[in-house]
């Protein structure tokens, strides 16, 4: 059924769009109204004050939330690698550090497949990539927190997902690593992948990212990364109210139907998504 | 049997006195038999429920499945299969129950169980004292390896089979579930297969062990060697060797001391398993004296 993808048809198959999304907790919204659309092969910095909702849409694009309201397109289907903020790994699990990336060829392997020698060697090319070769047989319990970080990059490497999302990736890891590991997200762009990124350092991001999107609950600014990240765009998102308002009146802009969720159930994606979406939206 | 028996290594089993009630009587043949099925099945489960950090959960659940086979004993009076039935339907809602709880509201999986299972043991309280007689009920408590009868065994023996399979298929999701449950979710849809399967299989070898050991020390064949190996070794398949192994020796040893010392078998067998624990504690490489020892040399690099 599936027929052998290239890197262009994998990441160029449909653009990721949101439709006046909008989504929260409690109905009080985290990302309000906000729409726009990603280009595959972009490589994105995702930036805003705490509380801004990122990792609330970053939840959202891996199908964890459904929106209150509007949609979210150009996903179903489609295989995610997400690294979240607090990743539940255990370290004190007795594993090596080989066994554990080599986790990441799970849709090469399943459940049940055999690990043969190719994944092996797959899996000892990720860790040469992310500089961890000689650390194979080391147990988790004995990494440092930029060793354990550098080991689940190579776990995404071996993902080989159309789309990657990282929720603040580097937060606890120096200067070399983080150099490391953002060459890297460029070559999984230049491979196509689409990349997302949550990020504090704006030195880093104008550096590194050719988009930036500039999110204070609501949409303040999506583009290239230099006209997005100007005084006047940093100090509306900075305006931003962070606690909710339980008495907030409901947002009239909100439509009063259900929202479209959107599905990962669809094993392939075709060119008619967004048409097929949308209609299915509309009343 | 008779054909065993006639063997040279037979004779000298029989003739040896510490080894000999082994063979000589049959009510030590079948306990030895039960308690090998059980520690082959209820140690590696065991593993996994220390590596889900569940461990204290075992005993939670050992307590749900009591209602269960009361009920069952209620209903049919001392029948293997009506106590087996209930355990297992009274543990199985639990464990369902609770997960449904701590996989869809706020409420983490220990408070979930915990609710559920005081629940459960509630109602087997009330029931035992409204038409129970206590003194049967003891067997449920603390087991009858000395009288395992054939199907006694034959149950012991099909759940063993059960659990070892079902390890073999789900070895691969439950290791993520335990590691990284996140992205099993992010992977695979195997994430609730092997929490459930897992909950399926911690109930059925509390069932088995109620029949052996009764229902409170079952938690203490899966808990004890799987805490003792993890003091000696550092990787999972390890420790599920040294844990079956653990368990086995225990399991023969403390049968014979019990025989050999009149002792009641059950206590004598966790109490086996307890003191390699304590001595592993202490003498261990990952034991509670791991940094107090200076090294004698530390390495370069």
């Amino acid at each position: 059924m599936k027929k052998p993808q290239t890197l262009q048809t994998r990441g160029g198959t449909a653009a990721i769009e949101l439709r006046n999304l909008t989504l929260g907790y409690e109905r009080h919204p985290a990302v309000h109204h906000v729409s726009l659309r990603i280009e595959p092969g972009s490589l994105v910095a995702l930036v805003g004050p705490n509380g801004a909702g990122k990792s609330t849409l970053i939840k959202a694009l891996v199908g964890e939330l459904h929106p209150l309201s509007g949609d979210l397109i150009g996903l179903s289907g489609k295989r995610i690698a997400w690294l979240p903020q607090h990743n539940g790994l255990d370290p004190s699990f007795p594993m090596d550090v080989h066994s554990m990336v080599c986790m990441g060829l799970w849709h090469r392997v399943g459940a049940l497949g055999r690990f043969t020698a190719e994944h092996r060697n797959l899996c000892d090319q990720a860790l040469a990539a992310v500089g961890l070769t000689g650390f194979e047989s080391r147990g988790l319990d004995t990494l440092s927190g930029g060793q354990l970080q550098r080991a689940l990059f190579a776990r995404l490497i071996l993902q080989d997902a159309p789309v990657v999302l990282l929720d603040e990736p580097f937060a606890a890891v120096d200067n070399r690593t983080s150099a490391d590991l953002l060459n890297l997200l460029h070559q999984w762009q230049a491979q196509g992948k689409t990349v997302i990124v949550v990020l504090h350092d704006l030195a880093q991001i104008r550096e590194h990212f050719p988009l930036t999107l500039l999110l204070a609950r609501e949409l303040v600014a999506f583009g290239p990364t230099a006209e997005v990240l100007t005084e006047a765009n940093w100090a509306r998102a900075q305006r931003m109210r962070e606690p909710f308002d339980d008495h907030a009146p409901a947002c009239e802009a909100s439509p009063a139907a259900p929202a479209q969720m959107h599905e990962h159930s669809h094993e392939h994606t075709h060119p008619q998504t967004h048409k097929h979406a949308t209609s299915e939206a509309l009343p | 049997m008779s054909e065993l028996a006639a063997s040279p290594f037979m004779a000298w089993l029989l003739a040896n006195p510490l080894l000999g009630p082994l063979v000589e009587f049959g009510f030590m043949r079948s306990a030895l038999i039960g308690c090998v099925a059980l520690s082959l099945s209820a140690a590696p489960v065991g593993v996994f429920l220390m590596l889900r950090r569940m461990s204290l959960m075992g005993d939670a659940m050992a307590h749900a499945i009591l209602p269960g086979a009361a009920i069952g004993y209620l209903v049919a009076g001392l029948s293997l299969t009506a106590m087996t039935i209930g355990g297992v339907f009274a543990g199985l809602a639990v464990a369902v129950g609770s997960g449904l709880v701590s996989r869809n509201t706020v409420l983490r999986e220990d408070t979930s169980l915990a609710a559920f299972y005081l629940l459960s043991l509630a109602l087997g309280v009330l029931i035992v004292s409204v038409r129970g007689n206590s003194v049967d009920l003891l067997h449920v408590l603390f087991g009858t390896v000395l009288a395992l009868d054939d199907s006694a065994l034959l149950l012991l023996g099909g759940i063993c089979a059960v659990t070892l399979t079902a390890l073999a298929l789900l070895y691969r999701p439950l290791v993520l579930e335990c590691m990284d449950p996140g992205f099993l979710r992010q992977v695979s849809r195997w994430s609730p297969v092997a929490h459930y399967g897992f909950l399926g299989l911690l109930v059925i070898n509390l069932v088995a062990g109620f029949h052996a050991l009764g229902t409170l020390m079952a938690v203490g064949i899966m808990v004890l060697p799987a805490a003792t190996a993890r003091f000696w070794v550092r990787r999972l398949g390890p420790l599920l060797l040294l844990a079956t192994g653990l368990a086995l020796a225990a399991s023969l040893i403390g049968l014979l001391l019990s025989y050999h010392a009149d002792l009641p078998t059950s206590p004598t067998i966790v109490l086996t398993l307890g003191a390699s624990y304590l001595l592993s504690l202490l003498f261990a490489p990952h034991g509670a004296l791991r940094n107090r020892r200076p090294a004698a040399s530390h390495l370069q690099a």
